[in-house]
């Protein structure tokens, strides 16, 4: 595989960017779109190619060296790409997933004024991603790590006009930069324990360290905080709810697909650092395990179809955090590919539907939608299948084989799963039904122009589809009679882990009847969910009450999503702008008035000698013969 | 009378011996001292000026004493210099005052004391 | 020579201005400022990083009290005198927007400051230091003086009288340091570094030089002059002020204080540490309810400054270096947005966040420009002010892991504060005095492009100027380790 062609991977997103950014003026609108979309396909292409040359080549991690980045004293920072399992699978899932979305995003933006900005700043934040996990050192990681939190900012912010949409996007920058401090902080550890940013460097000395090591616990600890807010956990996942405020395709691409899991990429990465600290993984599976809850019972009564999506995004972040906590980095890996398929999908379809409804988003005056958007109904079905984990689609094999390794690691965490999963199934066919099935409840105009999207949205859209289908198969756990192609591949990125702890690693002690009896539990209860929704939402046709109905106190606590926005904005939103007006009128006043007591002095003294320019010229003189009196007794007398 | 070691020894006028340096000295401290109590005492700007004029000749006249009983012309000479910048002096100060009396009709040095802080 | 060049030339040209009448005085300050420039950039290329200071001159000054006219350019005194003529013209461009009254005298300001800078970041004298350190303060004040704002003549005396302090407390401890040199004294600043000084006298001297800084830069708690006179001075100035003569004050901590009282360092280091991180925080804080968008940049240039003071004090190479790489950064970056502000308040005569809004829907370029040097300020990474950033930051992690992460805070609340500017002035709603709001010009292009290359260019390869610091940087450092 040749040095250029994988420089050209995230550069030609850049190129895109360039064009389009640039010339945004000049080139028209069609041109646009197949400029921006063709960089990406190509960067598909040229990362299917990479793929297929790592594995011919022996499937040996390839760094590739750019420049000399920073380099001060003994500390170089080269700006170099890696290849390796890890690197390849998420250039997959991003120029793959990118490459759809960018083309749906031609049908759905077609009528946006600021068409050319859109693409060039999907383009950007796609050279982003893929700088973030081509990097072959943290501060490359870093890099994409901010960068894309900025396409996130301009595209949640993309219709800059409306001042919440603003204001959601400055959350999410703000929020994400709480994340990035942890991150950077982590980032100094490792410089100040390894004296390297290098992954194999700090990796190979890594490999030196004791199980629990205190520093390590730090950079560990201090990583995960840049993951918290970079993939939405609890305390720092407010903003993604908010970011929906984007144009769709973009909750699909960053919200979904690909940005919000850079957290679980790094810690992926980082796996020998995490092996070495059992204590922070504990802590990522709790807060994973509460996320995965929290989000998914404030999903239940969300009435937006994109905020619903939102929260089942942040919920299923959580089970990847959970997964990540039991060391069970390959399944993990596995939920962040299939989750990308079916989430995406749901996202696009949603579109799909938003779009048909005149951007009407409140599924309360949706509904018979399935006649009138056969495709977006099919593949929406499909997706709410695959993500609510009924077998055979892909939701399925990821989430179970989590919860597989969860149940061996901590039961209660298992059963948090598995309430999570109950909740997700109901809540994704409440939105199922209540959007395509049953009457119309909308206006007289907006069924008026009801109509299927056009093919550019629906050929990603059914692609999507399909990988949600059939996606899991990659992955078939060895009690199913499968292979587990996924983890066979990954299983090179866990060696140096396996060496510092390897009790981490030994197989499985479930015995199969014992993981049938697992799988029998989540699928259940995924299709009583299921089962319940459709009574309730079907059957009796009941629909969510409006905003203006009274609610009970815990329907309300729920659907304000606990306060935690308010909260959040009392406790520190508030006070910092308060100790803001303070230290401005109080903290320069005092400082001020220190400077102003030496002012103060000088004048005192300045009046109390002033007093004797008395103006009258006998004084003068008195004065002047008395000075030449003393003068001649000092000199003469003494 | 002390000699001077410097300057070669030379007859002084007798006349002038007949009355001892002492009363000099005498005289022009009075004049001097009168020439401050002017100054001090009086408000009027021309009279002050005449006490200053006074207390120039009190000095000169001290010069010219010490000149002649030490037979050093130089003495002199610096009172030729001091009398010719006072005549300077005198007609720019009194020109001065024309100007303050005319622009204020006194000439009371109280009445002028724009340089009160 | 290309050193007395340097400092000549800026003074040549003034006088050329002030004779070439008021029609043609900004053209004849641009072209002389750009000759600089061309000046400054032959004296780079023709620099060797390894060969310590260079293109060096002494002439006899005071001969018999061992006080010289010597100059010269080591790394660290090239990057901010390339740093100082870049600006200079762009500075001079800026203010080509207005018709400032008597442009002769206006630009020949400029221009004796620019020369007073170089001779500070050049000078090898610690007299002719202090001589230039005096001299750069009296363009800038006539120049806030005359063409400010309202209360410009109360804040450009606060201004004055507070420098001037602190000044002369630096003269008293350079007159002293004179004193202990052996022999027939010499004021050569390497003679200073030669001193054997016992710890308390260090501590004396320390207090001396770090109050002249601290109140140049400005450092908490000595800042309360800055706000106003950045607010009420014409643009340039303000660009003067916060681009160029800010790092007179950060240059004299590396030049002086690190070097001639380690001892002192040592004694009250911890202390000057942490009123920089206070200072970074209190700086940020008191940023993000501010509506003059010129005191909020004001501001926030304080808390920048705050980190590059708390890098030297960490007294390690990634805190030096960076807070080398961050003078660079902040200057281009400050003069930036400090153009961009003036080009808004040109256009709508208000400065205040609440009366403007929606300006980027008829102004596509000028948002661009405007998000890159913000998205410089808040250290984006691959933007200029990351590389300092990341290296002030990690250099007062390694010295105190809290401290760091208190002064890593600067990283929310600068993107709390600059995201807030932007969303207030730029987006929303089109509000009624941002009517008929027009793009950029070519001149106002002109300005900002440079500056948004040098943007990209230090983020993307700042080796560019690490290299030529690097060896000057290392050599003090082992001077003050032994």
């Amino acid at each position: 595989m040749s040095a250029s062609l994988l420089i050209l991977i995230p550069l030609l997103p850049l190129i895109g960017f360039l064009i389009n950014g640039i010339g945004f003026k000049t080139i028209p609108k069609g041109a646009v779109g197949i400029i921006g979309t063709l960089a990406v396909v190509a960067s598909f292409v040229l990362s299917v190619m990479t793929f297929q040359a790592f594995l011919a080549a022996g499937s040996q991690p390839v760094i590739v060296p750019l420049f000399d980045w920073i380099t001060v004293g003994s500390l170089n920072i080269p700006f170099s790409f890696q290849v390796d399992q890890l690197s390849l699978l998420m250039l997959m899932i991003i120029t793959g997933v990118g490459s759809l979305i960018h083309i749906y995003s031609i049908g759905y933006m077609h009528h946006d004024e600021g068409f050319g900005k859109f693409f060039a700043y999907l383009n950007l934040f796609l050279f982003f991603m893929l700088l973030l996990v081509l990097g072959s050192n943290y501060v490359i990681m870093f890099i994409g790590w901010e960068g894309v939190g900025l396409c996130s900012y301009l595209l949640i912010g993309f219709w800059n006009k409306n001042t919440y949409y603003n204001n959601a996007a400055r959350k999410a920058f703000i929020m994400n930069r709480v994340g990035d401090l942890g991150f950077l902080l982590g980032i100094f550890t490792i410089i100040s324990t390894f004296g390297s940013v290098e992954y194999l460097e700090v990796f190979s000395k890594a490999t030196d360290f004791e199980i629990g090591d205190p520093v390590i616990i730090m950079i560990t600890l201090f990583l995960f905080v840049g993951a918290m807010g970079k993939s939405a956990q609890i305390p720092l996942y407010t903003w993604l709810p908010d970011a929906m405020a984007g144009p769709t395709p973009v909750s699909a691409l960053i919200h979904a697909a690909t940005m919000v899991t850079a957290g679980i990429y790094m810690v992926i990465r980082s796996n020998v650092l995490y092996s070495l600290a059992p204590s922070t993984l504990e802590i990522v599976g709790i807060i994973g395990a509460a996320t995965a809850l929290f989000a998914a019972s404030i999903g239940l009564l969300q009435n937006d179809i994109k905020k619903v999506l939102a929260y089942s995004t942040v919920s299923q972040l959580g089970y990847m955090f959970m997964g990540l906590g039991a060391m069970a980095y390959s399944a993990s890996m596995f939920h962040v590919i299939t989750h990308a398929f079916f989430k995406a999908l749901l996202f696009l379809g949603a579109g799909s539907v938003i779009h048909a409804m005149s951007n009407e988003q409140d599924i309360r005056s949706m509904g018979g939608l399935r006649k009138k958007l056969p495709i977006t109904f099919l593949t929406f079905l499909i997706a709410t299948i695959a993500i609510s984990g009924i077998p055979p689609f892909a939701g399925f094999f990821s989430k179970d084989e989590i919860l597989a390794h969860v149940f061996e690691h901590n039961k209660l965490l298992w059963v948090i799963g598995v309430l999570g999963s109950l909740m997700t199934s109901f809540y994704m066919f409440r939105l199922l039904f209540l959007t395509f099935f049953g009457t119309f409840r909308g206006t007289h105009e907006q069924e008026h122009h009801l109509h299927e999207s056009p093919a550019s949205m629906t050929i990603p859209l059914v692609i999507l589809a399909v990988l949600s289908a059939l996606g899991g198969f990659i992955g078939v756990p060895e009690a199913l009679h499968g292979t587990h192609h996924l983890a066979e591949f990954m299983s090179p990125l866990y060696d140096a882990s396996r060496m510092v702890n390897p009790e981490a690693f030994l197989p499985t002690e479930l015995s199969h009847s014992e993981e049938y009896l697992l799988m029998g539990v989540s699928v259940a209860v995924a299709l009583v969910s299921a089962v319940v929704a459709y009574v309730m939402y079907v059957q009796k046709e009941s629909v969510p009450a409006p905003d203006s109905q009274p609610k009970s106190a815990l329907q309300g606590l729920v659907y304000n999503k606990y306060y935690v926005d308010e909260l959040y904005d009392n406790v520190f939103v508030k006070p910092i702008k308060t100790l803001s007006n303070i230290l401005y009128s109080f903290g320069e006043f005092f400082i001020d008035l220190i400077v102003n007591a030496f002012v103060r002095l000088t004048q005192f003294f300045a009046g109390l000698l002033r007093k004797t320019q008395t103006g009258s010229t006998g004084d003068y003189v008195f004065a002047m013969v008395l000075g030449i009196v003393v003068i001649l007794f000092w000199k003469l007398l003494l | 009378m002390i000699p001077n070691p410097n300057i070669p020894e030379v007859n002084i006028p007798a006349v002038i011996q007949n009355i001892p340096l002492q009363h000099y000295l005498i005289l022009s401290t009075l004049l001097f001292v009168i020439g401050i109590i002017g100054v001090l005492t009086r408000r009027n700007a021309i009279i002050i000026f005449m006490s200053v004029e006074l207390m120039l000749n009190a000095a000169n006249l001290l010069l010219i004493a010490f000149s002649s009983y030490r037979s050093d012309p130089s003495g002199q000479v610096f009172v030729f210099f001091i009398m010719a910048v006072a005549a300077a002096e005198v007609a720019v100060g009194l020109a001065i005052i024309v100007m303050i009396y005319r622009n204020t009709r006194n000439t009371d040095i109280g009445f002028l004391n724009k340089l009160k802080w | 020579m290309l050193t007395l060049l340097l400092i000549l030339l800026p003074i040549a040209a003034g006088v050329l201005t002030l004779l070439s009448g008021e029609r043609l005085a900004k053209q004849v300050a641009l072209v002389s400022g750009l000759a600089v420039l061309g000046v400054a950039i032959a004296t780079w290329l023709q620099f060797d990083p390894a060969a310590g200071t260079q293109f060096s001159f002494k002439y006899a000054w005071l001969a018999s009290g061992g006080i010289s006219f010597a100059a010269g350019i080591d790394g660290i005194s090239l990057v901010l005198v390339l740093l100082t003529t870049f600006l200079t013209p762009l500075i001079i461009l800026s203010a080509f927007n207005h018709d400032y009254r008597k442009p002769a005298s206006f630009y020949s300001l400029i221009l004796f400051m620019e020369a007073a800078l170089i001779g500070v970041f050049t000078a090898t004298d610690a007299f002719l230091f202090y001589l230039f350190f005096e001299a750069a303060l009296i363009p800038v004040y006539f120049l806030a003086a005359i063409w400010g704002g309202e209360n410009r003549l109360k804040v450009t005396f606060k201004f004055f009288i507070y420098t001037i302090f602190g000044s002369l407390l630096m003269l008293v401890g350079l007159v002293y340091l004179y004193y202990q040199t052996p022999g027939t004294h010499t004021s050569e600043i390497t003679a200073f570094y030669a001193l054997q000084l016992s710890k308390q006298v260090q501590g004396f001297v320390f207090w001396a030089f770090f109050i002249a800084f601290a109140i140049k830069m400005p450092l908490f708690p000595f800042h309360t002059w800055q706000p106003d006179t950045y607010t009420e001075s014409p643009t340039p100035a303000t660009m003067l002020l916060s681009g160029i003569m800010l790092k007179m004050g950060v240059y004299g901590l590396i030049r002086f204080l690190l070097p001639i009282v380690p001892g002192g360092m040592e004694t009250w280091g911890t202390m000057a540490m942490v009123l920089s991180v206070i200072g970074i925080i209190y700086g940020s804080i008191i940023a993000i309810q501010q509506s003059d968008m010129k005191r909020l940049i004001a501001y926030s240039s304080f808390a920048h400054v705050g980190l590059m003071a708390a890098g030297v004090f960490s007294y390690s190479i990634n805190g030096l270096q960076g807070a080398l790489i961050q003078m660079l950064a902040h200057g281009i970056n400050v003069i930036g947005l400090f153009f961009i502000i003036d080009i808004i308040y040109s256009r709508t005569k208000t400065r205040y966040l609440d009366q403007l809004g929606g300006i980027t829907q008829s102004t596509p370029h000028l948002s661009v420009y405007f998000m890159i040097l913000l998205l410089g300020s808040v250290a984006l990474p691959l933007t200029n002010g990351f590389v300092g950033e990341f290296l002030l930051l990690s250099s007062v992690f390694q010295y105190d892991g809290w401290l760091g992460a208190i002064a890593g805070l600067t990283i929310i609340l600068g993107s709390v504060y600059m995201l807030r500017m932007f969303q207030k002035s730029m987006f929303g709603p089109r509000s009624k005095w941002v009517e008929g709001f027009q793009d950029l010009t070519m001149s106002e292009r002109a300005v900002l492009l440079p500056l948004v290359i040098m943007v990209f260019w230090i983020g993307i390869y700042p080796n560019t100027f690490l290299k030529l610091t690097e060896p000057a940087v290392s050599q003090l450092l082992q001077m003050v380790n032994n």
